[in-house]
């Protein structure tokens, strides 16, 4: 039992990494399978890409921070305009509006941020619901820049690299797509473990020991929301830079609150979950709403019952209850 | 001076309506510590239960009220002892995802029965006209709206503060082992209170419906006006509730007579000046 719990030091040091790499591997396996499987639905599949960063970036403030919001719309929104109006005014180049879509969505990380920290609880899910909608109201008003609720269109960014043309059945919007989700997802293992993300994790388990030891929550908070609003621009500029059209519903309330639901049913403070629980829930979207949109929100509401009475972790966490239940035979029994 | 007055009018019965549904969750989130965000849901069924018996089966107004507010009682009790029971205690993101689901299941079951359009609620004719209060006259449905608010208000105020339960409610709130330890049954004060959050929904279902019509979308369409509503006035307290419902509802009446086309660009301000402001709302209780 003793030797059980001691750490193994080399297991220690190179376990995590190893897995990593398995797990970044996987995700572009399955993202290339997605690509050879279903090449008559690469658009769809683009916007589950985009759509599973933006859950990503929630998964950094609520499951990594404790904050609860149902305004992460905002920051994706922020992204998906500030590239789609580069893009009408003739900055094409995909790597350059990801890029302003990344910068865009972490000023939007950094006042959205601001504000929210000034509440808890309560009242922060409210101040999150009202800056969207507020954002919301203020892109539908603003009409000349965003096009209003005809929405953002005419833009077409340039070929990748100079060579591969964003073309009607979305190849390379989809390669590229998958590409960045891969890179976002290594740089965000690495924050979240990093002591910056300890800490962010500490101050969500227990803020007053956290702050004992000295540390201001304030600031670490609002880096996290900067990030976060940088993951979910580039989602947002992803989606204008494929679809070559941004719309209101990617500012909106809606979009916030499916995120959330996504990130719930994947499992929150796990990154793997926020990409298992867009997909699942984007594929059945895809197939029940076709059916009738009702039926859509009937399940959903069902799904969220059930996972709030009997998997509260989500699915990924309820995986890791039953996984570490078989191997608990074998490293001895551990608490 | 005219148009000034009747926004004030419209303004101060909206205001009322929103008051009347928001005070039950206003009481759900202070007193009992649930954020149930199925609270709109529950007073559009009340909306559709009063709409049935009173377009369906020709029964009046008043009975459409009354049979609203039992059966939607009636239907919340399983509710409460199956699902709410278990996230009393739970943290404000499950409450949150669990009273979402509730709503997104009873707006598919909602349309699934009842199709996907708008019911409405036949006035009696005394309330369909308007009535002269001597220095101008005012549609009678808006008169009954704010009398019922006014109603509303005094009598849960007087619950509250003033009788037996209401000093049991309190004690159960403040510390609930000690008030079993003392005698008091907390599981049944829970549930009655629960039962008139409902209640007082489906009342302001049916009540504002001339305000927010009724249809398959109602819970999630102003789902988010009343939690924000409550949050702004502070839960659990009903001067506050009712200090919020009027401020945003002037301000939102308002902002929709004279700028239309900002739509509820100025709610939301307001709503992120006050909780700024106020972050515990404008008249909530210390946590």
């Amino acid at each position: 039992m003793a030797e059980a719990t001691l750490p193994r030091p080399s297991a220690h040091r190179l376990r995590p990494l190893g897995r990593d790499l398995i797990g970044l591997v996987l995700i572009a396996l399955v993202g290339l399978a997605g690509y050879v499987l279903f090449p008559d639905n690469l658009a769809f599949l683009t916007r589950v890409i985009s759509v599973a960063l933006l859950v990503l970036s929630l998964d950094l403030i609520v499951g990594f921070c404790g904050i609860a919001s149902l305004g992460q719309g905002a920051l994706y929104g922020a992204g998906a305009y500030a590239a789609g109006i580069a893009c009408v005014h003739g900055v094409t180049e995909p790597f350059l509006l990801i890029l302003i879509g990344a910068a865009a969505g972490a000023v939007m990380g950094l006042l959205t941020g601001t504000v929210m920290l000034r509440a808890h609880g309560l009242p922060q899910l409210v101040l999150s619901i009202a800056i969207v909608q507020l954002l919301h109201e203020a892109a539908n008003k603003a009409s000349s820049i965003t096009g209003g609720s005809d929405g953002l269109s005419g833009m077409i960014p340039a070929p990748l690299f100079g060579i591969f043309e964003f073309d009607l059945w979305g190849r390379s919007a989809y390669l590229f797509g998958l590409a960045l989700l891969i890179v976002v997802f290594a740089a965000l293992r690495f924050i979240t473990r990093s002591p910056f993300g300890m800490i962010c994790r500490g101050l969500k388990e227990d803020p007053l020991r956290i702050s004992a030891l000295g540390i201001f929550a304030f600031p670490v908070l609002l880096k996290m929301f900067v990030i976060s609003g940088a993951v979910a621009g580039m989602g947002g500029a992803l989606a204008a830079i494929a679809t070559q059209v941004v719309g209101l519903d990617s500012i909106s309330f809606e979009i916030s609150a499916n995120a959330l639901v996504m990130l719930v049913l994947g499992g929150i403070g796990h990154l793997y979950g926020a990409l298992i629980g867009t997909v699942i829930l984007m594929a059945l979207e895809h197939v029940v709403a076709a059916i009738n949109p009702f039926h859509w929100m009937t399940l959903v509401g069902a799904v969220l019952i059930a996972i709030v009475l009997f998997a509260p972790r989500g699915l990924s966490g309820t995986l890791d209850e039953a996984a570490r239940l078989l191997t608990r035979n074998r490293w001895g029994a551990r608490p | 001076m005219q148009t000034a007055l009747s926004i004030a009018m419209d303004a101060f019965a909206y205001g009322m309506a929103l008051f009347i549904i928001c005070i039950g969750l206003s009481l759900t989130m202070g007193l009992m510590r649930v954020v149930n965000l199925a609270h709109g849901a529950f007073a559009m069924i009340g909306g559709y239960i009063a709409s049935y018996a009173a377009r369906d089966l020709g029964l009046g107004y008043g009975f459409g009220i009354l049979l609203a507010m039992v059966g939607t009682v009636l239907l919340a009790i399983p509710l409460e002892r199956l699902l709410y029971r278990r996230i009393y205690d739970r943290s404000e993101l499950s409450q949150v995802l669990m009273t979402i689901g509730i709503t997104f299941c009873v707006i598919g079951i909602t349309n699934y029965f009842f199709g996907p359009t708008l019911k409405t609620i036949p006035l009696p004719p005394e309330l369909a006209r308007p009535i002269d209060l001597g220095f101008r006259s005012i549609a009678g449905h808006r008169l009954f709206v704010i009398a019922s608010g006014l109603v509303v208000a005094g009598g849960l105020w007087f619950l509250i503060e003033r009788t037996g339960f209401g000093i049991h409610l309190r004690a159960a709130v403040e510390n609930a082992p000690m008030a079993r330890a003392l005698g008091v049954r907390t599981e049944i004060i829970y549930a009655a209170s629960f039962a008139l959050a409902i209640g007082l929904a489906a009342f302001g279902g049916v009540v504002g419906a001339e305000f927010l019509p009724i249809e398959p979308y109602y819970a999630l369409r102003y789902m988010v006006t009343f939690l924000v509503v409550v949050s702004v006035g502070g839960a659990g307290s009903i001067p506050g509730a009712l200090a919020a419902c009027l401020l945003l509802g002037a301000i939102d009446v308002t902002g929709r007579y004279l700028v239309p086309d900002f739509g509820n660009f100025f709610f939301y301000l307001a709503v992120i000046l006050v909780v700024c402001t106020f972050p515990r709302g404008l008249m909530g209780r210390a946590q």
